[in-house]
Parts: structure tokens; C-alpha cells; sequence
């Protein structure tokens, strides 16, 4: 239909039925949403005593990518702002921790706060040049940084701080006060810790005053303005906290991973956050989960079935995802929640 | 970063004590069983680097003819290969899910000096081999630090000290341009290079990096060529060590050519890049090149043919990858051979640390494989060779470009 | 100053394959309104095609057309498959979509026609026209048939009933489905030429970088760079775009000390984002006006 408007402004071609997991889910008895909720962190609390530690690394990946769409989900689902790049902030929170911890002898646990701070500086700059950048060219603006991220990274100048192509080894901390946790369970928790901190942030975020002008500014720019909205402002701060975010996962992968390198930071990773961003749901905070869970585990479900065309059959199942639920794994289940609360009634 | 290391090497010499007093007897380590010997590995099947997949492909086709000509001291051999598509966080999932899920006796072959970084602690923390990865660094062999990880081919440093000293003896005058990719490998090739110039370092006059994401390379053969040198080292990866050989002879530029082993495939960088082009051109050597012509009647190389087409004949018979993947893989074989019922981690890498004089077909005639407790480089010999426009030409003795001695 | 000739010279033989690809991107933004992040896989795998065909005993020209042909049709067979049960779908699944496009071709060519480089005959010959080697019989046939198809392209959006029908289907969809133009093939027919087009590109750029499946990676990079230069609206200002990012692609590698070479994409790309900041449509692009 309308497709020159629609890629002018993205947010309007986005699903009218978002969820936003405000109360604004009409149709759900609140009592399910609070049952989920509990279910689900008793579940996350649960988990690490019953399986595999690889198993326990690989659920501490998804929440770890969980963070970073969350905050690209802050960026682009509330805001309306592309990003295809958000990986250099990956980058830019992982390096800092690992910089923090091997130059200065800082304790880990201080570098995730200076990781975020990092790249809410750097984000917030970049979200000024953002400004004068439309949809499809903040896309290939923010790809391009992307791109570049790994070249800058290893490049002379800056190589005796980054370790340069070689990258830096640095230490997993162990539990502390004697609890009864291995490494792996360890950063489990503070990973979920840290995670469901930055949620209720996020929640909270967009049920503001602030939240509300956010995505004002999304649904219609010049409304915002007319409503007397400082729409820079609000943008370039919308990218900041996007990019703390990211910073924050950046950071504890940096430490899950136990080591840093250009490679780790590619646009391949870029694009892996915004497809989970879409897979998991524009605009749905629960939705970062799911699109975690699919770039942890899809990518081994598409070797399963074929190791010289993994790439073709996760492009496959990606084409397929994207049928079968057009609004994201989120605006499924909410679908399916809705019919299953609609039939009680 | 220290405490891991001392730790592993006491568990290291303390399982090698208890080893040696059991040896004889049939014992296991996970991984290992009566029937059957697990064997993990990671390779970039997907992703930008997923040519290199074709390694990971030979090697499971390799271990196919083991397992249907009986396999090893009669255990077959089931081969877990994952895909890291390049990405060290991914290399550490897949390592982990070989060692603590699938339960492997060891981890052979995993690709790429980022993701081996990556893991490299964790297999010493666990104690699980980490054996002949598929990079070149020069950090691959160090016993004393990291005794559960091992390299296998020749590394890029010996690699670069080979053409210096070569230079040195044959054009002691010559004013070098070098071409490098800006990598690891690159910038370890071209660090070989001048630690061989030593004091005649400043013999190089321009260097230009290239990266991979670079569409040609021309720019760069440009500046070299401006630069008045007279003999050019192209540390470059074969569709640019391709285009170099290309342009150069497209600007009428006539020096000296040396291209660094990884693109010493006839079919598949000189024939591209041009014979006429590549005439002239020196290289090193430590496998056979499946398509020099002066092969073909060699028995070795019919042997690797007649595995070709049976057990991989989708692969590519001009890469010098799958040759790469079938040599490395009979190397395993001799390890395992030689590990006999007693299939404990500690003994896999004693083995693997006790290999002496092994000749395998596909590699050069006089090229031999040696490892010790202190010497974790299997492989560091190799042969310069000129091409004739038609096939290589060996030329001198079998170098020793040994970096740890 | 000799060095400085000679890195332009070289620089506008890189620009035309730029220009190329540029050229057959904002082919595709003139019909579907997107940057399409698969074009330069679509073109690889035309290439592939192509060489394919050649391979089998084909002549050069025969193969040439005929992949032109065969890429046509798949380009108009990938938008009714693919995209057209996401009509009205958001503007972030599509771009997921190709993504996965991406992804599967990319893949599937690897699987097909393995990794190691082929070479892709030239039909304009290789010897040097101008400069020592610097500009190739190839490099100048390769820019005169990206100016040819240019001309082509203005004739038939200027002067043709079809073209303005796309034109019109592309800019406003309303107006034009009210006065009888099939909308839905229109875009069908847009992806078709943008995959023909590509399908030129790939095979002139093929001779110069060699064929292999990611050959297209950096390329579609530095053609987007040239595309958002120019202006995504203005065919002619990509080409000229394409020219000025290879050209000052290769002078920043040479002149700038340090760090020069090793960020000679991120200096190409920073490029972009600059003349973004000072002209958000590009040098040579018109605006398109949005109405609340």
C-alpha cells in the first residue's frame, strides 16, 4: 500500500496492536499477566540448578542478547529509530570492562555501571548526527558504524589498549561470600539480576511522562513537536539509554565470554539484534527473551539439519518465522492469550 | 591469569606420572569407550570465513574411511563438528557444549586464532586436549603455559624468517615491498620476516596492509610499486595474493615475487591470477599441491584422489584446504594409533607430544613430523619453490624455520 | 604527483564497479522504496549463473543475455514468492526478510559452487588503455556499459508508458492504483530490472575481483556508500557517486599517515554519514514531501 510513507516513518507501518506490557493489554486478565510473570522468574531461578553448565552459558548468552535488543527495542519499537549498529555499543561496553579490569585492576562488578555510562556518552553524540538522518539512511548510517566497528577496534592507534587484532583474555569472578555456586551459576544470577533491573527500568521508562513523549514523538513527530515536545532532546537521550543498554550486555559478555576480540563485534552481530529485535516483537519488553532465545538457538537448529546450507535454512526458518507471526513471538503469545481469554468468557 | 596456569601444568605432570605407571591397561577418559572414541570440533560453516568449512568436511570424511576400514585399534571414531561461524562467543559455546554435553575425549582442529584464543583457556582449566588447531600463531606451542593445547601446521613467523633468510642470501641488496593482510596472520608472517632481517631490517621500504573487507587490492599494489622496490613479499590470503600477482603485472611492475605459503594453490590463485603472471614467483611449501601436474603420477596423491572421489566428492579437488583437512586428520590417526587402549586425555597429549620422524603421504618428500615435551610445532619444516609457469620447481634443502628453539 | 594520478586514475577504475552496483540499488529504491541488503548476494548468484552457463560451452554474449533473462524473471518470481504475502507487513520485517534472502543465497552458493576463486572472462579484454595498467580495456568497457544502461534507464522512466506507471506506482500507490496502474506487478517489475541490472553489475565486476560467493560483501557496501552520496533518487547521482568513493577511498588510503589503510572502508563510510549530515538526500537526490 503505502509504502513511501511507510519507510519515511517506520513506526507507522508498524502492527497497530503492539503490546507494550503496560496495563494497556486489554482483553488479559491482569491475574494471567501476574502468573506468567512469577512462573516465569521461578522458572529463570530454577534453571541453573538443573542443568548443564554449557547449558547454564548459553542461557546467560540469551539474557545477555535480551539486554542489548531491550535496548534497541527502547530505541526503535518506543522511539522509532532505526539501528542496524548496535553492536559497536556491544563493543564499546566490552572493551571498556576489559580495559577497566586489565589496566586499572578494577573489580568487575564496577565496570558494568562505567560500561554503561561509556556508551550512554557515546550514543547520546551519536544520536545528534541520528537527527538529521531519516529511517532507511539512520539504517545505513548506523550499519555502516557497524561495519567499521571491528577496523576501528584493531586499527594502530588504538591496538596497545584494545590488544589489537589478538584481543584481551580476562578472568570470570568466582562467587562471592562463600555462596555455593560455581562461576557459570554465578553469572546466571548477576546477569538476571542485572536483567530484570533493566527491565523494571525500561517498564517504568515508558509508563513515564518521559515514555509517553517518546513515543509520541514515534506515532507522529510534528504532533510532538506541536504538543511542545523537545524532540532532540528526547531522541538523542532515546539512543543514549539504547546504547547503555547494549554497553551493559556488551560488558557482561565480555566477562561471561572471558575474552574480547574484533571478531566478537561484527556487523554479523548487528544484525543478529535486530532480527531478534522483530522476531521477539517491536515494542514488547518480553519479547527481548524470545528474541535472545532464537539467536542462541536457531543458528544450532540450522546446523542440525544441514551443515553445508546452515545459512540457507536459518534464512528459511527466519522467512517462515516472519509468517507465522508478523508481530513477533510477544504479539503471539498475546494472541494466543487473548483467543484462550476471549473462549472463557 | 597465572594461578589457572601453574595449577594445569601440576594436574599436567601428575597425570602424566599416573599414566606412565598405567600404561598397558584399557583406560578411559570420557569420550572414550571399547567401541568408540569422540572427537569434537568447530569450523566456520556459515559466515563470511565459511570457505574454511571444507577443512571440517575432510577431516569427516576422512574419519568415514577410518571408521569403514575398521577404525582405530578397532574403536570407530564419531566426529562432532559444530559451526562457530567465526565469532569467539559462539566458539566458546560450542567448546563447551563438546566438552560438558557431548562429552568428547578431545577437541581437534578448531579453526581460527580469535576463537582458539577464546577457548584456550577454558580446555587448559579443563584439562581437555586441545589438539593441532588450525591457525598458525606462534602462541600454539607453549607447553609450559598451556599444555593441553597444540598447534600443527608450520607457524607464520618461521614462515616469514624462511623468505628473509632466503632474501638475505639471494638478494642482499634487494629494497622489499610487502603486501600483508591486516590480521594476526598477516602481521605474524611479516613480524617472521623482519626478526629474520634483523639488522637489514630496514631493507623494507613499504609495507601496505589490506583488509578483508577491501574489494581489491590495486590501491595498494600502486603505493608499493611507486615506492622504487624491486622485490615484493604478498602475505595475502589467495583471492588477494590472486589479484596482487594480477596487477602487478598489469603495471608492467617486474620485481621479485615471493607469495606466502597459503597461496601456493596453482589452481586456485596462479591459474586465476594468470601463469604467465605467476611465472617466476617463489613460495614455500610443506604439502603436495593437488594441482601441480607433477604429482599426478605420485602414488600418495592417488591415494588422496581415490579418497576424494570416494568419500567427499562434492569437495573441491583445487583447494588446497581438503588436503590441508586429510593430512591433519592422519596426523590425529598416528596419535590415536600410538594411544593404544590406554585412551586417557593425559595420554593423548603425551602421544601427541611424542611423535617422531611421522611422514605422511601428502606432505613434501623430506617433510617430517616432531614433537617432544618441550616442542608443541609438529610441523616446522618447509621447501622454497619457484613455479615454472607450468608447476613448482623445489629448490634447496628442507628449511627448518624453527621460532621456539 | 605522479602517485597522485595514478590513485585517481585507479580510484575511478574501483568507482565504476561502485558505480554499478550503486546503480542497481537505487534501481530498486525507485521501485519498492527500500535498500534492499541482499542485492549484492542476488548479483553474485547471477554471476554464478552466468559462469555456469559458460562453463557448460555457452558463448560469452549468449550467457551474458541469457542470465540477464534468467535474473529478470527471478527477481520478479522472489517478490510475488516472497514478498507479496507480506504486503502492508511493517517496513522492519521486510527488511528481516532480506536479511534471510541474504543469508540463504549466500549459503546456497557456497554449497553449489564451493569457495575457491573462479575467474570470469572479460569480453573487453585486458590490456592497458590508459596509464600503464592503471585503467584496463576491461575497466573502460566496464564503465561505458554502466553508462549505457543509465541512458537506457532515463529513456524508459522518461518516455515510456511502463516506466511512468512505475514511477507513479513507486511514489504514491493511492493515485496510482485510482488510474488503472497494477500496483503489485509494478513492484514485481521493479525487482525484476533491479536483479537484471545487478546481474550487469556481477559480471562486470566479476573479471576484476574474481568470483566467490562473498565477493559481493564490501561491494554492496562501498555501492550503498555511492548510492546515498549521489542521492537514492538520482541513478545519475549514484554513478557519480560511485566514482567519488573510489576515488576518495584510494586517496585517503594513500595520503592519510597511520592509519590511512587500515580504515579505508570506515573513512568511505564516514563519508557517508557526512554529506547525510549536510544534504539528507544526497548530493544529486530531490526530497520526496511526506504529508501528515
Amino acid at each position: 500500500m503505502d509504502r513511501s510513507v511507510a519507510s519515511e516513518t517506520p513506526a507507522k507501518a508498524a502492527p497497530p496492536d503492539r503490546a507494550e506490557t503496560s496495563n494497556a493489554d486489554l482483553g488479559i486478565p491482569a491475574a494471567w499477566n501476574r502468573a506468567a510473570l512469577v512462573l516465569g522468574l521461578l522458572i529463570a531461578v530454577a534453571l541453573p540448578f538443573v542443568v548443564k553448565n554449557f547449558m547454564i552459558f548459553q542461557l546467560t548468552t540469551v539474557m545477555i542478547y535480551a539486554i542489548a535488543i531491550l535496548g534497541l527495542n527502547l530505541l526503535t519499537g518506543f522511539n522509532g529509530q532505526f539501528s542496524l549498529g548496535h553492536s559497536t555499543f556491544v563493543a564499546i561496553g566490552a572493551y571498556t570492562t576489559a580495559i577497566l579490569m586489565e589496566f586499572a585492576g578494577v573489580p568487575f562488578y564496577w565496570t558494568v555501571p562505567a560500561a554503561g555510562m561509556v556508551c550512554f556518552a557515546f550514543g547520546f553524540l551519536f544520536g545528534f548526527p541520528a537527527l538529521r538522518l531519516e529511517s532507511i539512511y539512520l539504517a545505513l548510517a548506523t550499519f555502516a558504524l557497524a561495519v567499521a566497528t571491528p577496523q576501528i577496534l584493531k586499527s594502530t592507534p588504538l591496538a596497545p589498549w584494545t590488544g589489537g587484532v589478538q584481543g584481551m583474555v580476562i578472568l570470570k569472578p568466582e562467587a562471592p561470600f562463600g555462596l555455593p555456586l560455581n562461576a557459570d551459576q554465578w553469572m546466571y544470577f548477576v546477569t538476571l539480576g542485572i536483567g530484570l533491573a533493566l527491565a523494571v527500568a525500561a517498564v517504568n521508562l515508558i509508563n513515564s511522562r518521559s515514555g509517553r513523549a517518546m513515543k509520541a514523538i514515534r506515532d507522529n513527530p510534528i504532533a510532538a513537536r506541536a504538543m511542545g515536545i523537545n524532540i532532540s532532546l528526547y531522541k538523542t537521550t532515546a539512543f543514549g539509554v539504547s546504547a547503555l543498554y547494549a554497553g551493559i550486555a556488551g560488558s557482561l559478555s565480555a566477562v561471561v565470554v572471558q575474552f574480547v576480540a574484533p571478531d566478537s563485534f561484527t556487523f554479523v552481530l548487528a544484525i543478529g539484534l535486530f532480527v531478534g529485535l522483530v522476531i521477539g516483537g517491536v515494542g514488547s519488553i518480553p519479547g527481548a527473551i524470545f528474541g535472545g532465545l532464537f539467536l542462541v538457538f536457531v543458528p544450532n537448529i540450522a546446523e542440525e539439519v544441514s551443515k553445508g546450507l546452515a545459512g540457507a535454512v536459518y534464512g528459511v526458518i527466519l522467512i517462515l518465522v516472519i509468517y507465522l507471526m508478523p508481530s513477533g513471538a510477544a504479539g503471539l503469545v498475546r494472541l494466543a492469550a487473548l483467543k484462550v481469554a476471549a473462549w472463557r468468557r | 591469569m597465572t594461578i589457572g596456569k601453574h595449577a594445569a601444568l601440576a594436574g599436567f605432570a601428575a597425570g602424566l606420572a599416573l599414566a606412565a605407571s598405567a600404561a598397558g591397561a584399557q583406560t578411559y577418559d570420557p569420550g572414550a569407550t571399547d567401541t568408540s572414541i569422540k572427537i569434537g570440533n568447530i569450523n566456520p560453516y556459515s559466515g563470511p570465513a565459511s570457505a574454511y568449512g571444507q577443512i571440517g568436511k575432510t577431516i569427516g570424511a576422512y574419519f568415514d574411511k577410518v571408521n569403514k576400514e575398521g577404525g582405530v585399534n578397532g574403536r570407530t571414531i564419531e566426529f562432532i563438528s559444530y559451526d562457530d561461524g567465526y565469532s569467539p562467543p559462539k566458539a566458546v559455546e560450542q567448546a563447551r557444549k563438546l566438552v560438558e554435553s557431548d562429552e568428547v575425549l578431545l577437541i581437534f582442529q578448531s579453526l581460527g586464532t580469535p576463537s582458539n584464543t577464546a577457548i584456550q583457556k577454558y580446555m587448559n582449566a579443563k584439562k581437555v586436549p586441545q589438539l593441532f588447531v588450525a591457525t598458525g600463531a606462534t602462541k600454539w606451542g607453549d607447553p609450559e603455559n598451556f599444555p593441553w593445547t597444540m598447534g600443527w601446521q608450520p607457524n607464520y613467523q618461521s614462515e616469514g624468517r624462511i623468505y628473509a633468510q632466503y632474501i638475505l642470501e639471494n638478494h642482499p641488496d634487494a629494497k622489499v615491498a610487502v603486501l600483508y593482510q591486516n590480521d594476526d596472520y598477516g602481521k605474524d608472517v611479516l613480524e617472521g620476516l623482519k626478526d629474520g632481517l634483523g639488522d637489514k631490517g630496514g631493507m623494507i621500504i613499504a609495507e601496505a596492509p589490506y583488509e578483508t573487507s577491501d574489494p581489491t587490492v590495486d590501491s595498494q599494489i600502486i603505493n608499493l610499486k611507486s615506492s622504487g622496490a624491486d622485490l615484493f613479499v604478498n602475505i595475502a590470503t589467495p583471492k588477494f595474493a590472486a589479484q596482487a600477482i594480477k596487477k602487478v603485472a598489469e603495471l608492467d611492475w617486474h620485481p621479485v615475487q615471493i607469495v606466502n605459503n597459503v597461496s601456493q594453490s596453482v589452481g586456485s590463485v596462479l591459474k586465476p591470477a594468470g601463469l604467465d603472471n605467476s611465472t617466476g614467483v617463489l613460495s614455500t611449501a610443506y604439502t603436495k599441491d593437488p594441482t601441480d601436474p607433477q604429482w599426478a603420477d605420485d602414488a600418495a596423491y592417488k591415494e588422496w584422489e581415490a579418497f576424494m572421489d570416494e568419500y567427499y566428492p562434492d569437495g573441491d579437488k583445487t583447494s588446497s584446504f581438503t588436503v590441508y583437512g586429510y593430512t591433519v586428520a592422519q596426523t590425529l590417526m598416528k596419535v590415536l594409533e600410538q594411544a593404544g587402549d590406554e585412551l586417557t586425555r593425559e595420554n593423548i597429549m603425551r602421544q601427541a607430544a611424542n611423535l617422531k620422524d611421522v611422514e605422511l603421504g601428502m606432505l613434501l618428500p623430506g617433510i617430517v613430523i616432531n614433537t617432544s615435551e618441550t616442542d608443541f610445532f609438529p610441523i616446522e619444516q618447509m621447501q622454497m619453490m619457484k613455479f615454472n609457469g607450468e608447476r613448482w620447481e623445489m629448490f634447496g634443502d628442507v628449511i627448518d624455520g624453527a621460532v621456539g628453539s | 604527483m605522479e602517485l597522485f594520478l595514478h590513485q585517481v586514475l585507479a580510484g575511478l577504475a574501483t568507482g565504476g564497479i561502485y558505480a554499478c552496483m550503486a546503480l542497481a540499488i537505487v534501481m530498486i529504491y525507485q521501485a519498492i522504496h527500500h535498500l534492499n541488503l541482499a542485492q549484492g548476494e542476488m548479483a553474485m548468484f547471477s554471476t554464478f549463473i552466468a559462469w555456469q552457463l559458460i562453463e557448460w560451452g555457452l558463448p560469452y554474449w549468449i550467457a551474458f543475455f541469457l542470465t540477464i533473462a534468467i535474473s529478470f524473471v527471478a527477481g520478479i518470481v522472489i517478490e510475488r514468492t516472497v514478498f507479496k504475502p507480506l504486503h502492508g507487513a511493517p517496513v522492519l520485517a521486510h527488511i528481516v526478510i532480506f536479511i534471510a534472502l541474504f543469508a540463504i543465497l549466500n549459503s546456497a552458493a557456497g554449497f553449489i559452487w564451493e569457495f575457491t576463486i573462479k575467474t570470469f572472462p572479460t569480453p573487453f579484454g585486458s590490456r592497458s588503455l590508459l596509464g600503464d595498467g592503471l585503467i584496463s580495456a576491461h575497466h573502460a568497457g566496464m564503465i561505458g556499459v554502466t553508462l549505457v544502461v543509465l541512458v537506457l534507464l532515463f529513456l524508459f522512466f522518461r518516455h515510456t508508458r511502463i516506466g511512468l506507471a512505475m514511477r507513479a506506482a513507486a511514489v504514491n500507490p493511492e493515485s496510482a492504483r485510482l488510474v488503472g496502474v497494477r500496483v503489485g506487478w509494478m513492484i514485481a517489475l521493479g525487482w525484476g530490472m533491479a536483479a537484471a541490472i545487478g546481474a550487469v553489475a556481477g559480471m562486470l565486476i566479476a573479471p576484476v575481483v574474481f568470483l566467490e560467493p562473498n565477493m559481493m560483501l564490501s561491494i554492496l557496501l562501498y555501492g550503498f556508500a555511492g548510492a546515498v552520496v549521489g542521492g537514492l533518487t538520482s541513478p545519475g547521482g549514484a554513478v557519480v557517486g560511485g566514482f567519488t568513493v573510489g576515488v576518495i577511498e584510494n586517496l585517503a588510503g594513500t595520503f592519510i599517515p597511520y592509519v590511512g589503510q587500515e580504515l579505508k572502508l570506515t573513512i568511505a563510510l564516514a563519508l557517508i554519514v557526512v554529506v547525510l549530515m549536510f544534504k539528507p538526500t544526497g548530493l544529486f537526490g530531490t526530497r520526496l514531501v511526506t504529508r501528515v
